[in-house]
């Protein structure tokens, strides 16, 4: 009798880790989700409510997939994990046996605690539960106030602003997104959100969130009080450890594991935005909470159940997110800050919102991280480069080789080379020059 | 819910029908009805004058009506298209399909009902001196409709992608493919008494162009039409596996091809609505190479015929003919090709049946230097690439595994780049070597691991590669 892999939560951390221990193995796997009964794209949640895909478009997988790799799905709420018995108990169905147990349960909104969060009307943007409460209300909402100004927030303001809904948008910092985006970038964005009719509220923070029964207005710490009929709390997500906070499983803001993804029973992983790694590990948070660390926790365990113990390690930073009509990329280390003993050269375009930003070592020069907005650069060659730890004469020869915006697209080399050249005449820099059409029809 | 201050700066007039929207749309309405009024005879007393109004208003409030994607900021905006009853397969769209495919059903074998409206081209026809009846007029007619429903589209994707260069300029090129070689080109040679040619058709797709009959019919139009077939068969067998294996064979069906400029235009916002399903792939790749089949054993059957007179087939090869001209050149490539846009999308006739892009296609996977490069780990999954993708191919599939995208039927409209919200997709030719696996970032078989083999844990020691691991199953 092969061995039964059992994962709570389908999302990509969950399926991920499915799809290699089948590849890697011949174990049963079973995937449970009380959320859907496929796996679905979280992060193309807000395609489906702006109309740009239906809910078939946002699987990855058609529905087949799971059949043909045997890997069996089941839709029901798992209320109780009994690691003595090894057996999962659920709402539904009968309980079920596992022999290794991944916890894959991943992020919930989190809220702070204000008067009002209760109300009809007050909701998060993380799962599909929270897209159908937005949905069933969005042709009646008149006007709305999201809170947060991070990821998920801008989204949801977008979001709402494809429903021709009007939208005040709540930052606390000063600029949007500052503790991550440099003031460069930041104030991009600002003007994205601005040019999209959003009311942008810069430096203001929730006092109180008014109504009786349904919510009707926000007062905000200037003592403003905005009228809406919808408020969005999106500060932030942190991991979803409901299930496990009765078991022996050890959490602290997450599902402790250590860098093999074990928590503190035997046979038992977490990966994904559900963790908290017990260690720093290098180069990675204790709670991560991103797409594509989580895709590499569910790789990592699936060697490890498979026999391959393999620890998780982030590797280069990588990240991306689309702001309103701005892409954002960024590969290595681009602190909002910057450090001391770093320094910064940074090309603005002046017609459109585009930006390419080089971050590297005072002494030696050597480039610790890029940032790009509506610029996209290659993953493979930044990440080389910083793996080799390239100088930054180096990187801005061949910068084109970093290039991956579409053909045609307007080239940006030029103009950073010479504005790079103007600032630092005593060490110019010549950029790699193109090469010809017959070097690159054959090459 | 009275008392909602909605007049603060944050009133979000982009959406929804604006004033100007609004006027745009009524002058299509008048146009739609200045074609009515022709349909039943209107026109008659003065063709130029009504074919002028009844393409003027169309045009006119088309363009009013695009001042939408203008007045929003630049960017992918394809908000509320799959809520949309024209672009999601509601009543408007299947009205759209009915009236489309009815429309060349009487074109093609009916054209007397629709006498009214073809009148509209007398202008043109008395002018370079077509064919005065119905049936001869109706193409001209045809050509009328079909290039305009590409510049007037044409105009809407500038607007609509004006912040990606390579959508302009692709643009621009199917639309002066169409405008200039398509329809002025072809009418100019009529007039001065020179065979009808497109010089942007070749055989398979503009199949007679090697056929006896019309190789024969060339070249009895002396130096010009002998320049004519030869230019053709330069095209089909030199140039055209040349510029794919540089280029794929984009260079030819969205970039060129009139029916792709069709598809690139009008069908642009029906392209969401091809099915992605492995099984709809199947399909295709039977239907596609079986119109293959049929093509060249048409055509080599006509010149075994022609060459033998007739001794060897009789009248079999004229019937193949016959055949294939009604089935895949009126009603799969006319008739189902543009009628099933707002049903199927707008690649249908392409991706199932066009036989040229089937032998591009086969160029394309096996002899060329494109592909759609996936960019290393940033894939969200999301599937915008794979919604838009005109021709149905399920490009998340390969982007979420870190793979290129080598496929058949790419038409590297270039599309599922632009949608992306990561940034992950670039059309490239480069080097065969490694074409379809590139940049390896995540790929399946790679996880990141620390060489730190001093690592301790319970079961032993860590290896610190593990790229030897082996894979029981790739069937996932």
């Amino acid at each position: 009798m092969s061995k039964h892999v059992v994962i709570i939560g389908n999302g990509v951390a969950g399926v991920t880790a499915a799809r290699f221990i089948r590849k890697l193995s011949d174990f049963r796997i079973t995937i449970i989700s009380e959320e859907s009964a496929h796996f679905f794209s979280r992060p193309a949640l807000m395609y489906l409510f702006m109309g740009h895909m239906t809910w078939k478009d946002v699987k990855p997988y058609e529905d087949g997939f799971w059949e043909k790799n045997r890997i069996d799905l089941v839709h029901d709420r798992v209320e109780k994990i009994d690691t003595q018995a090894k057996k999962l108990h659920f709402r539904q169905q009968q309980p079920l046996s596992y022999d290794v147990l991944i916890l894959a349960t991943g992020a919930q909104s989190r809220f702070i605690g204000w008067e009002g969060e209760q109300l009809e009307g007050v909701q998060g943007m993380v799962s599909l539960e929270d897209l159908n409460q937005l949905e069933q209300q969005a042709a009646h909402i008149k006007r709305a106030v999201v809170i947060g100004g991070g990821l998920i927030g801008i989204e949801l303001a977008e979001m709402l602003h494809t429903r021709q809904i009007p939208v005040t948008f709540l930052v606390r910092e000063a600029s949007f997104f500052d503790i991550v985006l440099p003031p460069e970038e930041s104030e991009i964005v600002n003007d994205a959100i601005r040019a999209h009719h959003i009311d942008l509220r810069l430096q203001t923070e929730t006092d109180v969130i008014l109504g009786s029964d349904t919510v009707e207005g926000v007062r905000t710490n200037t003592g403003e009080e905005i009228p809406c009929d919808f408020v969005g709390i999106t500060i932030g997500v942190t991991p979803n450890i409901n299930l496990v906070k009765d078991s022996p499983i050890e959490t602290n803001r997450g599902v402790l594991v250590d860098a093999l993804l074990q928590t503190n029973v035997p046979d038992v992983y977490a990966i994904g935005d559900c963790n908290e790694f017990r260690e720093d590990g290098i180069g990675h948070r204790r709670v991560d909470l991103l797409w594509y660390t989580a895709r590499e926790h569910g790789k990592a365990v699936a060697k490890t159940i498979c026999g391959h113990p393999t620890r998780y390690d982030r590797g280069v930073f990588f990240n991306s997110a689309k702001f309103f009509n701005v892409e954002w990329q960024t590969y290595g280390q681009v602190p909002a800050k910057l450090p001391d003993g770093v320094a910064t050269l940074v090309w603005q375009d002046k017609t459109v919102p585009r930006l390419i930003r080089m971050n590297y070592n005072k002494a030696d020069h050597i480039v610790l991280g890029f940032n790009t907005l509506n610029i996209r650069l290659r993953h493979d060659v930044c990440e080389q480069w910083l793996l080799e730890e390239r100088p930054l004469d180096y990187v801005l020869k061949h910068l084109r080789a970093a290039n991956f915006d579409p053909e045609f697209f307007r080239s940006y080399e030029e103009a950073l080379l010479y504005q790079f050249n103007q600032q630092n005449p005593e060490r110019p820099v010549q950029l790699k020059p193109r090469p010809s059409l017959l070097q690159r029809l054959f090459s | 819910m009275s008392g909602y201050d909605v007049s603060l700066q944050l009133t979000s007039p982009t959406h929804g029908f604006t004033g100007k929207e609004r006027v745009g749309l009524g002058l299509v309405g008048l146009g739609v009805l200045s074609l009515v009024a022709a349909f039943f005879g209107a026109a008659s007393v003065n063709p130029l004058a009504f074919s002028l109004v009844s393409f003027g208003l169309l045009g006119v409030g088309a363009w009013v009506y695009f001042q939408r994607y203008r007045e929003r900021p630049a960017g992918i905006d394809n908000d509320g298209l799959v809520f949309s009853s024209s672009t999601a397969r509601g009543a408007l769209g299947w009205v759209l399909g009915v009236v489309l495919t009815g429309g060349y059903i009487l074109l093609y074998w009916w054209p007397e009902t629709i006498a009214g409206l073809i009148q509209l081209a007398n202008p043109i026809v008395a002018w370079i001196g077509y064919g005065e009846d119905v049936y001869s007029k109706r193409w001209v007619f045809y050509g009328m409709v079909y290039t305009f429903a590409v510049v007037v589209m044409g105009i809407r994707m500038l607007y609509k992608y004006r912040h990606n260069r390579y959508q302009i300029l692709r643009t621009i090129s199917v639309v002066f493919f169409q405008l200039g070689f398509g329809f002025i080109l072809p009418y100019l040679l009529v007039m001065f008494n020179k065979p009808e040619f497109y010089f942007h058709y070749f055989w398979p797709l503009k199949y007679d162009y090697l056929w006896p009959s019309g190789v024969n019919w060339l070249s009895n139009s002396a130096a010009i039409g002998v320049f004519m077939v030869f230019w053709g068969g330069v095209m089909t067998v030199i140039a055209t596996p040349i510029l794919t294996y540089f280029y794929g064979k984009r260079w030819y069906c969205s970039w060129v091809c009139g029916c792709g400029g069709l598809a690139e235009t009008a069908g642009d916002p029906f392209r969401h609505l091809s099915d992605k399903s492995l099984n709809a792939w199947k399909i295709e790749r039977w239907m596609i190479y079986s119109v293959l089949v049929f093509v060249v054993v048409t055509t080599g059957m006509l010149w075994v015929n022609s060459a033998t007179q007739g001794a060897v087939l009789g009248g079999l090869s004229q019937k193949f003919a016959q055949w294939y001209g009604f089935g895949i050149g009126l009603v799969f490539a006319g008739v189902v090709g543009v009628g099933f846009y707002p049903i199927m999308g707008s690649r249908v006739w392409c991706r199932f049946g066009c036989p040229m892009a089937a032998i591009l296609g086969i160029q394309q996977k096996f002899f060329s230097r494109f592909r759609i490069t996936t960019n290393g780990g940033q894939c969200i999954s999301c599937g915008n690439c794979s919604t838009y993708c005109e021709m149905g191919i399920d490009v998340r599939w390969y982007a979420q595994r870190g793979q290129n995208i080598v496929r058949a039927s790419c038409v590297g409209c270039g599309v599922c780049s632009a949608v992306c919200p990561r940034g992950v997709l670039k059309l490239e030719n480069g080097s065969r070597t490694a074409r379809y696996n590139g940049p390896v970032l995540i790929h399946e078989d790679r996880v990141s691991v620390q060489t730190d083999a001093s690592w301790q844990m319970g079961r032993g020691t860590a290896p610190s590669v593990l790229e030897d691991i082996p894979i029981l199953t790739d069937n996932s």
